[in-house]
């Protein structure tokens, strides 16, 4: 057995054995949270980490999925197992769609249309009131089940949510570490040399924009399902911004990386909930510290640190 | 369709236009100079209101004495936006300006609502609400005085640009910067000029714009994306181009509000920002490398 | 091998190459020459379709590749080396010369999801072959240092590696030679030597004249866009207009 297996295994029955050591409805609600935006996050993480575009829509392809199964299935009586890959096909779809013409722009420009195309995505959330109840929300979205096993409580979900999660985190290694993750850093870091080689850095920018964009949309059903309710708040520019934050503070191109920073994003307003609201003075304030400090982001900067340190106390005793 | 109606939404439409116009021209000037797209440039628009609103009800100015102190007090913080997040950056990369700009805009947004909370405010007219008639359409003072001042302001522009030693500095940098600092330009002071140009001209459209549409904590967001897309159909030009690009978007919201549906008012400037990206990103002009400054 | 015919470029009013043409045979060493601005590198852009010519055809083995973009040249077998060489920085040596392997490997997302049985096979068969190059090329002990680290003689290996690594029929180099020291250009005309006799036909453009004079089989050279003379390198010695454009005329 590989060592990549080894860490991902270990990693997964830590996760696995939370629940029997911390328990509680409202931790459980945290926890599954954390899952949610652990897969959201190595979503976007596969195309500005590894491929080095950015996106500040992606809060829309996972609103996009979260609306899709959430109507299907409560206003058209679909079976959420049904819902969810036909979202995921639409949304996979639609991005690969406009990922042609919106992956020729590079840097700013990017960053701006993807923003843009969020921003369009939120509107149509509020303004499509018949489908989607508009600015109040949808409500009466069916919980998922198995059977005769119904995900109606939060620590259940944690369990589907966090099997889904852990899943998408061994794909998403494996691909990383596969001719097509070697082609998307190749690209990175030098276009150029990458098509001269034979890859077509184009096709493989939009499919890698599109799997993001399906990632997102399965994080979206499993959200509407696990809250019953969704009103496009969730679905705003500044979640597309907590987003980058938790790719960038986690580090960039680091899937487990992504994982720190959507554990750190998400549990941090628990912990100052006496200043709920200025949460998002932290998120800016952070930003700023990480690309300035620590542009590797935590799993890289963290052991860093510790080796500086580390070199410091050597040379001290020396 | 009546005449009168259309005339409306024109007249309403060419003054909100003026404020995208402003707002985009200081998205142009810094990216000439420095090749940056700020995207806290909103939130200097968003400071220009709030400080005014300060300066009237805490410190008691009159409305003459607290414009020009809010415009300092926003363009101090564009100063220090500079010195804090652009100039240190190790790795300047385009994803690490576009992160960085993104942090400073949210930590300055997250301030502003520390500081005045959620409400949101209004700031009185420069003179009077008594509306004046226009053929047979309607316009407040305020209307015109945003016409008049952004008339004013992009006079002084062009002044600047074409008539003064810093401003044709600043367009040499914009035509190369490298060839530019080795003629002796300082590059980095240039930089920092623009920043403060277009920080204060983002707080004077925040303020112009104030008495019309009220101001809050998080009216940076919008109204920074609407004059990043006025930019873009100027081809990031920091002269007339964005402009016209500022008034067509302008017209074209104010249209599709009345004509199509309030709620989609917003889509229609992301639509044309994308249309313009995806088909013509040199801007709607064309000639945009012509007119870099 | 390779046909180019009639290439013209126009950069802006300024007529950087035009009308020209020559013939590479199959399994020769030509050399591309000329002073400099004679539109060497232009024409090696043009050729490798990172540009597009304003006119004028290129043939690959007989079929038409005008216009076509760089990675379809890759898969019709030819690669090319950059003046400034271009590595994948963030990526060991290793992984460098793997990535030359994408175009001889064809698993998709889903079977490198899934690390499905004949894709990781495939995987160890990416290794071996990006090792053999490795060692072709006399870098193996470096396979595991970050291509970004090393120094540019190295780094000018691990590009070979990497576009041999693609099995090409023709390999381009933009100035092989430029920024290595005697003793590392000796070594290099000796890997180009044996680069050739591998059967792939290589093409360089290069300023430095010795190894010119040594390697190559024929040269091209061109001044100010267009073609000046072409043959073998005592011809080309001989040539009394290609020695006056070296020198500046001198009547």
């Amino acid at each position: 057995m590989n060592r990549d297996l080894i860490k991902f295994l270990a990693f997964a029955t830590l996760i696995l054995a939370t629940p029997q050591v911390l328990s509680g409805s409202y931790l459980m609600n945290v926890l599954l949270f954390v899952g949610i935006h652990t897969m959201l996050a190595i979503g976007l993480n596969l195309l500005l980490g590894y491929a080095g575009q950015i996106s500040l829509g992606h809060a829309g392809f996972f609103g996009l999925g979260a609306y899709l199964s959430g109507i299907l299935t409560a206003t058209y009586g679909w079976n959420p197992w049904l819902a969810m890959p036909l979202a995921a096909s639409v949304v996979g779809g639609l991005a690969f769609l406009i990922g042609f013409p919106i992956l020729k722009l590079k840097g700013h420009y990017l960053a701006m249309a993807t923003l843009g195309m969020g921003i369009i995505m939120y509107i149509i959330f509020n303004e499509t009131i018949g489908l989607t109840g508009g600015p109040s929300g949808l409500s009466g979205i069916p919980a998922i089940s198995i059977g005769s096993l119904a995900f109606d409580s939060d620590q259940k979900n944690f369990y589907l949510i966090w099997s889904f999660t852990l899943g998408m985190t061994l794909l998403t290694l494996n691909l990383t570490n596969s001719r097509i993750g070697r082609a998307l850093r190749a690209v990175h870091d030098s276009e150029v040399a990458a098509q001269v080689l034979g890859i077509n850095a184009r096709l493989l920018k939009v499919q890698i924009f599109a799997l993001s964009a399906v990632i997102s949309s399965i994080a979206g059903t499993l959200y509407a399902h696990t809250m019953t309710f969704i009103s496009p708040t969730s679905f705003g520019f500044n979640f597309s911004v907590e987003l980058l934050t938790m790719v960038v503070i986690g580090g960039l191109g680091s899937i487990y990386g992504s994982f720190l920073g959507a554990a750190l994003l998400t549990l941090l307003p628990e912990f100052l909930r006496g200043a709920q609201d200025y949460d998002i003075i932290i998120y800016g304030a952070l930003l700023m510290v990480m690309v300035k400090y620590m542009p590797g982001g935590l799993v890289r900067g963290v052991p860093d640190l510790f080796r500086k340190l580390l070199k410091k106390r050597g040379a001290r005793h020396a | 369709m009546q005449f009168d109606q259309l005339l409306q939404y024109l007249l309403s439409g060419l003054s909100t236009g003026a404020i995208y116009a402003l707002i985009g021209i200081g998205f142009s000037i810094i990216y000439n100079a420095t090749g940056i797209i700020n995207f806290a440039q909103g939130e200097f628009v968003m400071l220009g209101g709030m400080l005014t609103l300060l300066f009237l009800e805490t410190c008691k100015l009159p409305l003459w004495a607290a414009i020009p102190c809010a415009i300092s007090v926003a363009t101090a913080s564009g100063i220090l936006f500079e010195r804090l997040a652009i100039r240190p950056l190790r790795q300047p990369t385009p994803i690490n300006l576009v992160i960085i700009t993104i942090g400073g805009s949210i930590l300055i947004r997250g301030l502003s609502m520390l500081l005045w909370g959620k409400d949101t405010h209004a700031i009185p007219p420069f003179s009077g609400e008594e509306p004046i008639a226009v053929g047979g359409a309607t316009i407040l003072p305020q209307h015109l005085w945003i016409l008049g001042i952004t008339l004013l302001i992009i006079a002084a522009n062009k002044f600047f640009f074409y008539y003064t030693v810093s401003g044709k500095a600043m367009r040499a940098c914009a035509y190369n910067r490298r060839a530019a600092g080795l003629v002796g330009i300082d590059v980095r002071r240039m930089v920092l000029f623009s920043f403060i140009i277009s920080s204060a001209m983002g707080s004077v459209a925040g303020i112009i714009v104030a008495p019309l549409t009220m101001t809050a904590y998080d009216v940076g967001v919008m109204l920074g994306l609407k004059g990043f897309c006025a930019a873009i159909i100027g081809g990031m030009s920091s002269g007339g181009a964005t402009v016209v690009g500022g008034l067509v978007l302008g017209v074209l919201e104010s249209l599709g509000a009345g004509l199509i549906s309030s709620g989609y008012k917003d889509a229609i400037a992301f639509i044309i920002l994308l249309l313009i990206l995806f088909i013509r990103p040199q801007g709607l002009f064309g000639k945009a490398q012509s007119e870099r400054v | 091998m390779l046909e180019v015919s009639g290439i013209t470029q126009i950069f802006g009013g300024v007529t950087a190459l035009e009308a020209v043409s020559f013939d590479i045979r199959k399994g020769d060493i030509t050399g591309v020459i000329g002073p400099n601005g004679a539109g060497k590198t232009t024409l090696f852009n043009i050729i490798s379709g990172i540009y597009t010519q304003t006119s004028g055809r290129v043939m690959l083995n007989g079929t038409d590749v005008t216009g076509l973009p760089p990675e379809k040249l890759a898969m019709l077998g030819m690669v090319r080396t950059f003046q400034n060489i271009e590595l994948f920085g963030g990526m060991t040596v290793m992984e460098n010369v793997m990535v030359g392997l994408h175009t001889r490997s064809k698993s998709g997302l889903l079977a490198c999801s899934l690390r499905l049985p004949w894709s990781r096979k495939e995987e160890h068969r990416i290794r071996a072959g990006a090792q053999k190059w490795l060692e072709f090329t006399g870098i193996s002990e470096l396979s595991d240092v970050t291509a970004g680290n090393l120094s540019f003689g190295k780094g000018r290996l691990l590009e070979i590696a990497r576009a041999l690594a693609v099995e090409p029929g023709i390999i381009l180099m933009d100035e092989p030679a430029a920024g290595l020291n005697s003793q590392e250009t000796v070594e290099l005309a000796c890997l180009i030597r044996q680069i050739r006799d591998l059967g792939i036909t290589v093409v360089l453009v290069e300023h430095d004249m010795e190894l010119v004079m040594d390697i190559c089989d024929r040269i091209v050279v061109l001044n100010l866009g267009v073609k000046l003379a072409e043959g073998t390198p005592g011809e080309i010695q001989k040539n009394h207009e290609v020695i006056a454009a070296y020198l500046g005329d001198v009547d």
